[in-house]
């Protein structure tokens, strides 16, 4: 008889407000705490102090609206945040300050998140968001706020609105690529400096809602609003394949992680519930069931600490429960 | 015959008369002399007639001898036969002459003489032993072979027909009259499993012997072979005689045209009224439907019996053989272009019978089993273009018998009448629609099923060689590219597996992961009853039903405010999703309801029972809760768990704050359990009773309500109405309900009720004993039985002697009488029961 689940390690309560995104900060220097942060519906971003298990900053820069993307440059004592009020922030939250230093309008009213990739040199960093058009995605760069390239699928292809961006660099040192989650349920994989179509892969028959890259494995997921969960590579040719598919018992899925280990993938479901998955072989391997709402998503620590892996999911319930699943393998 | 023969011998030749000359002066010889070798000579003299190869006798002589003297001289022989007489020579020598001559003579007489001896005989004694002896070396050395061999050679003449007809029946009785004779004295080889095994193998010796003399161009009778044949099977000995005939025919005729003409023959020649016992015998022991017709041939074409013998009798008025002799017989006329005809007529009859509405009513199970095997082997014994012309045919008696089988209350019935009608629709429909029903699968059913699916390729492996088998191999290179690259990618995955598994990460238990529900369940019985009647949410609806039951156990007095209606409610209510275990959950909350508030429901339940406008499904559910219902009001343990509720489940949070860490480890049962331990191991006891394991008890609740459920059942069962009529053609219903209160009876055991309720079953049952259906009759046996179980015996013979004496002989007729199996089985128990409690009275009483 296998265990039953553990329960959650301890639960952050306080948000007043369903948690849309989250996101950990434990690479930090030793002498400051592990830090999550999490952006409500309310338009609040919290700063959790993981020692203290309370909130240490509140900040309140998008007008009240919801904001469904919060993410540090590391190293820069950068945040950025996407909200519904058609603004990314930029915060220095160096030294206590709690107040936005930059933003950048945004002209997409979806709800697709961003995506960021640091580059080698020193403050350079390219990201990409949703563009002005229906199905454009535009990359800048940052934090010039120069536009690189727009990437619009040809007319023809009806893939709709842009859902979920990644943007990845590959080991073999060619530029930049793009992977696109779009609404009609494919996958597009794009060459940021040739401005071109690499592959589109069709894979769900809903819109993807969330998609993650293994880029050591050339390996990623994706998951829609059906009962299914798609795994597909990407091959020395830059074409897509799906490599497997796996059934769930509920439908919906608001968010994918994949560890940084590359060992666990986490999904967020509709259903209440934390699925984890051996990312491998896709080997189902528990059911979190604490929320009593929709998890909106799911967040994995870094590997700051060996054995201290922690998982986080952000729910509708006003919660945020954080796991301690697999942290000694 | 004396005279007579005195007067041919005045007639005869000079030479002749020497012979005579010879054996009078040693017949008088023998009676007159003591002398040992005085006799030897004589008896040489006379035994020169019967080996003449070395002697001198002229072949008239010896002819005239063996006719005319030789069983007078055994006679005489055998009345000398005491052991002073063969003592008179030393070692044996006497003896030894004496023998010869039953041993070289001509065989049938020989053995005539002695058998007619042995039978003569009065009380065991030394020359009945003696004679046995001789017998048992005249069958040992294989004399009976030469018997029959001589008579085949006979051109039957009209007058020994006679010894024809006395030989026959010796040889066939010879273990009757040897083990009539001789007692528990008899030889082995005289018991009927060693001796007719042994005429089997010799008139196999025969049969070759004729072989041979057929090639040679001299012709054989075998008539006298087939009457053997005859007269053993008829003595009912076919499994010894043809257990070794068949095998090694069946090896003979394998290649040979002349001995299939004689086994042919040999069946032919068979008297009419020993061929029922033939052919009946020979398709039991051939091993399959290709032998049986080596052996047969045409017979069932030439021979009126034989034919029938097997398209009636074996398949429409009797039904004792297993399926694989039903399958040789059905084979057997389907290899023939010529017998087919008759398979066709066959399967006319037999379809005739299947589907008699009297035939499926009245005839046993066991028999109706058989026909629709019969038929379903025909069926796939059948070609298409066969098909084709009795498909009209197939068609109307498929429709009339499906009809009737479907009606039946015994789902075996109904079962076989399914797959039957499935298989001929099938068969007569290629290709559109066929007819498909739904039941269970079971021992029956895929027996019946594995008859259809035969093909008769299949059923009957090739006479000769063994069946080609398709090398491995070459299934292996005929894979389709598909297949192929199939194959290959299960590979990778393999591969892929080896180098990258998630071996290393355990599983945590995903038992709980169900589909989501997003209704909430009611807390409320009220809220349970608004939201399955009125409620659209279908999934409101789905979660209502699943936790009714348990809320119903749970608030038992908000329940019985609403018994009645929530009773309604449950009854009318219809399956409107396609849910998992719709009946059993409403079945469940009806029980529990009908236990919460017993006298209410259980009116409304049997009131509707009888009411209009239900359907007969409905009206069955009725009588299982009201079973349900008694069986849990009966029994004392579910008082004890309506009482005690599960201990409440300890929340994490409210767990005071342990002292010390320690004794938080030992949960409050296990220290009790540890305590109870050591006062155990320190305790010495002296003598130690039986353990007592604690019997739940309590009062029977069932006492005060068993009437309202019992009564109003059996009361109104004579009235029909217009879409329920018990007594008429829903007798499946009337089965039910008889079923339902003989269980309610069983459950009133103990209850001041069960007197008056053992009454009334008691005329209840007595007004339905004749109906037709043997389910209905089932269900009144089995109530006769609940009654003797559970009135009190002396109430029972005191209030009730007529009705029971009554019963009593009813029973007994039914036993002896009953079509149905279970029914006779059932009486049975009932008559056991009632002679018990007759005993215990008598015993109780004195």
């Amino acid at each position: 008889m296998a265990l039953p689940p553990p329960p959650p390690r301890f639960v952050l309560r306080g948000s007043q407000s369903a948690v849309n995104t989250l996101h950990f900060s434990c690479r930090s220097e030793a002498d400051s705490p592990p830090l999550l942060f999490s952006g409500s519906l309310s338009g609040l971003i919290h700063v959790w102090n993981l020692q203290t298990r309370r909130v240490d900053t509140t900040l309140d820069g998008h007008a009240g609206q919801s904001v469904y993307w919060v993410k540090i440059l590391e190293g820069q004592h950068l945040l950025l945040s996407q909200g519904r009020d058609l603004k990314l922030c930029l915060w220095d939250l160096a030294e206590g300050r709690n107040a936005p230093v930059d933003s950048l309008s945004l002209d997409s009213v979806g709800f697709c998140k961003g995506s960021v990739l640091t580059e080698g040199t020193q403050g350079c960093w390219l990201l990409a968001v949703p563009g002005k058009g229906m199905d454009e995605v535009q990359v800048l760069d940052m934090p010039s706020k120069t536009s690189v390239c727009t990437l619009k699928p040809e007319a023809g292809a009806k893939a709709g609105m842009p859902m979920c961006l990644e943007l990845w660099k590959p080991p073999s040192g060619s530029g930049p690529l793009l992977l696109a989650g779009y609404e009609d349920g494919s996958v597009i994989l794009w060459n940021v400096s040739e401005r071109r179509m690499l592959s589109r892969l069709s894979c769900h028959k809903e819109p993807v809602m969330s998609l993650d890259f293994d880029s050591g494995r050339a390996k990623g997921v994706s998951g829609s609003s059906e009962k299914v969960l798609c795994v597909w590579s990407l091959d020395e040719h830059h074409s897509l394949k799906v490599c497997r598919t796996q059934e769930l018992t509920n439908p919906g899925i608001a968010d994918v992680a994949i560890r940084p280990d590359g060992k666990i993938l986490a999904t967020a479901g509709w259903d209440h519930r934390i699925r984890l998955f051996g990312w491998k072989q896709l080997k189902p391997l528990a059911v979190l069931d604490y929320h009593s709402a929709a998890v909106h998503c799911v967040a994995f620590s870094d590997p700051g600490r060996p054995g201290e892996q922690l998982l986080a999911g952000g729910s509708k319930d006003q919660r945020i429960s954080i796991w301690s699943v697999y942290s000694q393998t | 015959m004396a005279s007579n023969q005195a007067l041919i011998l005045n007639t005869m030749d000079p030479e002749l008369s020497e012979v005579r000359h010879t054996v009078q002066e040693a017949l008088h010889t023998l009676s007159s002399s003591k002398d040992g070798v005085q006799i030897s000579e004589a008896l040489r003299s006379v035994k020169v007639y019967l080996d003449g190869m070395k002697n001198p006798v002229l072949p008239r002589e010896r002819e005239e001898f063996s006719k005319i003297y030789f069983s007078t001289f055994l006679r005489c022989l055998v009345s000398k036969l005491s052991p002073d007489w063969l003592e008179l020579l030393p070692a044996g020598q006497l003896e030894e002459l004496w023998d010869s001559f039953f041993l070289e003579g001509p065989a049938d007489q020989a053995f005539l003489v002695l058998i007619e001896s042995i039978i003569v005989t009065v009380g065991l004694s030394y020359p009945l032993m003696k004679m046995a002896q001789v017998l048992s070396r005249f069958l040992k050395m294989g004399r009976l072979a030469e018997l029959m061999w001589e008579m085949c050679q006979q051109k039957v003449p009209r007058g020994s027909s006679l010894l024809q007809e006395t030989l026959l029946s010796k040889v066939v009785c010879l273990p009757d009259h040897l083990s009539n004779q001789m007692k528990e004295q008899s030889l082995p080889l005289f018991f009927p499993q060693n001796y007719f095994p042994l005429l089997g193998e010799e008139m196999i010796q025969v049969l070759q012997r004729i072989s041979d003399s057929l090639r040679g161009g001299s012709d054989c009778s075998i008539f006298f072979l087939s009457q053997i044949l005859a007269k053993v099977c008829i003595h009912g000995r076919q499994k010894e005689i043809l257990g070794v005939l068949v095998p090694r025919l069946t090896e003979l005729t394998q290649a040979d045209c002349i001995w299939q003409r004689l086994s042919w023959r040999l069946m032919e020649s068979v008297p009419d009224r020993g061929m029922e016992a033939v052919v009946s015998g020979l398709i039991q022991e051939a091993p399959g439907d290709r032998v049986l017709s080596r052996l047969l041939g045409n017979l069932v074409m030439k021979n009126k019996k034989a034919q029938f013998v097997v398209t009636r009798k074996c398949l429409l008025l009797q039904y004792r053989y297993s399926t694989e002799v039903l399958q040789n017989l059905l084979g057997y006329l389907a290899l023939d272009s010529h017998r087919r005809t008759l398979l066709l007529q066959v399967l006319k009859d037999l379809l005739e019978t299947w589907g008699s509405s009297s035939a499926v009513k009245h005839s046993p199970v066991e028999q109706q089993l058989y026909v629709s095997k019969a038929i379903l082997i025909c069926l796939s014994h059948l070609k298409e273009s066969e098909i084709d012309h009795i498909r009209e045919e197939l068609l109307t008696a498929m429709m009339g018998g499906v009809q009737c089988h479907i009606e039946s209350s015994l789902p075996q019935v109904r079962h076989v009448g399914m797959i039957v009608a499935e298989t001929i629709s099938s068969r007569i429909h290629l290709e559109g629609p066929h007819l498909k029903f739904q039941y269970e699968e079971n021992k029956l059913t895929r027996e019946l099923l594995s008859l259809v699916n035969l093909k008769p390729a299949a059923a009957s492996p090739p006479a000769s060689g063994s069946p080609v088998v398709p090398a491995p191999a070459a299934q292996a290179d005929c894979l389709s590219p598909e297949g192929k690259a199939h194959q290959e990618e299960e590979k990778d995955k393999g591969s892929d597996s080896d180098l990258d598994s998630d071996d290393e990460l355990v599983p945590y238990d995903m038992s709980r992961d169900k589909e989501l529900k997003n209704a909430k369940a009611p807390v409320y019985i009220r809220d349970c009853l608004e939201a399955l009647t009125s409620s659209e949410d279908v999934e409101r609806w789905e979660v209502t039903l699943q936790v009714l039951e348990s809320l119903i156990r749970r608030s038992p007095a908000a329940t019985k405010e609403v018994s009645a209606e929530l009773a309604k409610v449950l009854l009318h209510l219809e399956e409107k999703t396609c849910m998992e275990g719709f009946e059993m959950l409403r079945q469940r909350a009806l029980v529990a309801v009908t236990v919460t508030e017993p006298v209410q429901v259980a009116q409304y339940l049997t009131s509707q029972f009888y009411a209009m406008n239900y359907s007969l499904r409905q009206r069955m559910d009725i009588l299982d809760v009201l079973v349900l219902a008694a069986q849990e009001l009966s029994s004392p343990r579910s008082l004890e768990k309506a009482k005690i509720p599960g201990p409440p489940e300890p929340g994490v949070q409210l767990l005071p704050a342990p002292l010390t860490p320690q004794s938080n480890k030992v949960p409050s049962d296990d220290w009790r359990r540890i305590v109870e331990e050591r006062i155990k191991n320190k305790t010495r006891r002296f003598a130690k009773g039986s353990s007592r394991s604690s019997t739940a008890n309590g009062p029977n609740k069932f006492n005060s309500v068993v009437g309202y459920f019992f009564f109003p059942l059996i009361e109104r069962f004579d009235r029909p109405l217009v879409t329920f009529d018990l007594l008429g053609e829903d007798s499946l219903v009337l089965g039910r309900l008889v079923h339902t209160v003989g269980i309610l009876m069983y459950f009133a055991i103990n209850t001041t009720a069960a007197v008056p309720m053992g009454k009334a079953l008691l005329e209840f049952v007595w007004t339905l004993r004749f109906h037709t259906d043997a389910y209905v009759r089932q269900g009144l046996l089995y109530s006769i039985s609940s009654i003797l179980w559970s009135v009190p015996a002396e109430r029972l013979l005191g209030d009730l002697t007529d009705e029971l004496l009554e019963t009593r002989s009813w029973l007994a007729a039914v036993t002896e009488n009953d079509p149905d199996e279970d029914c006779r089985k059932l009486a049975m128990q009932a008559l056991l029961l009632m002679e018990k409690l007759k005993d215990r009275l008598q015993i109780g009483s004195s």
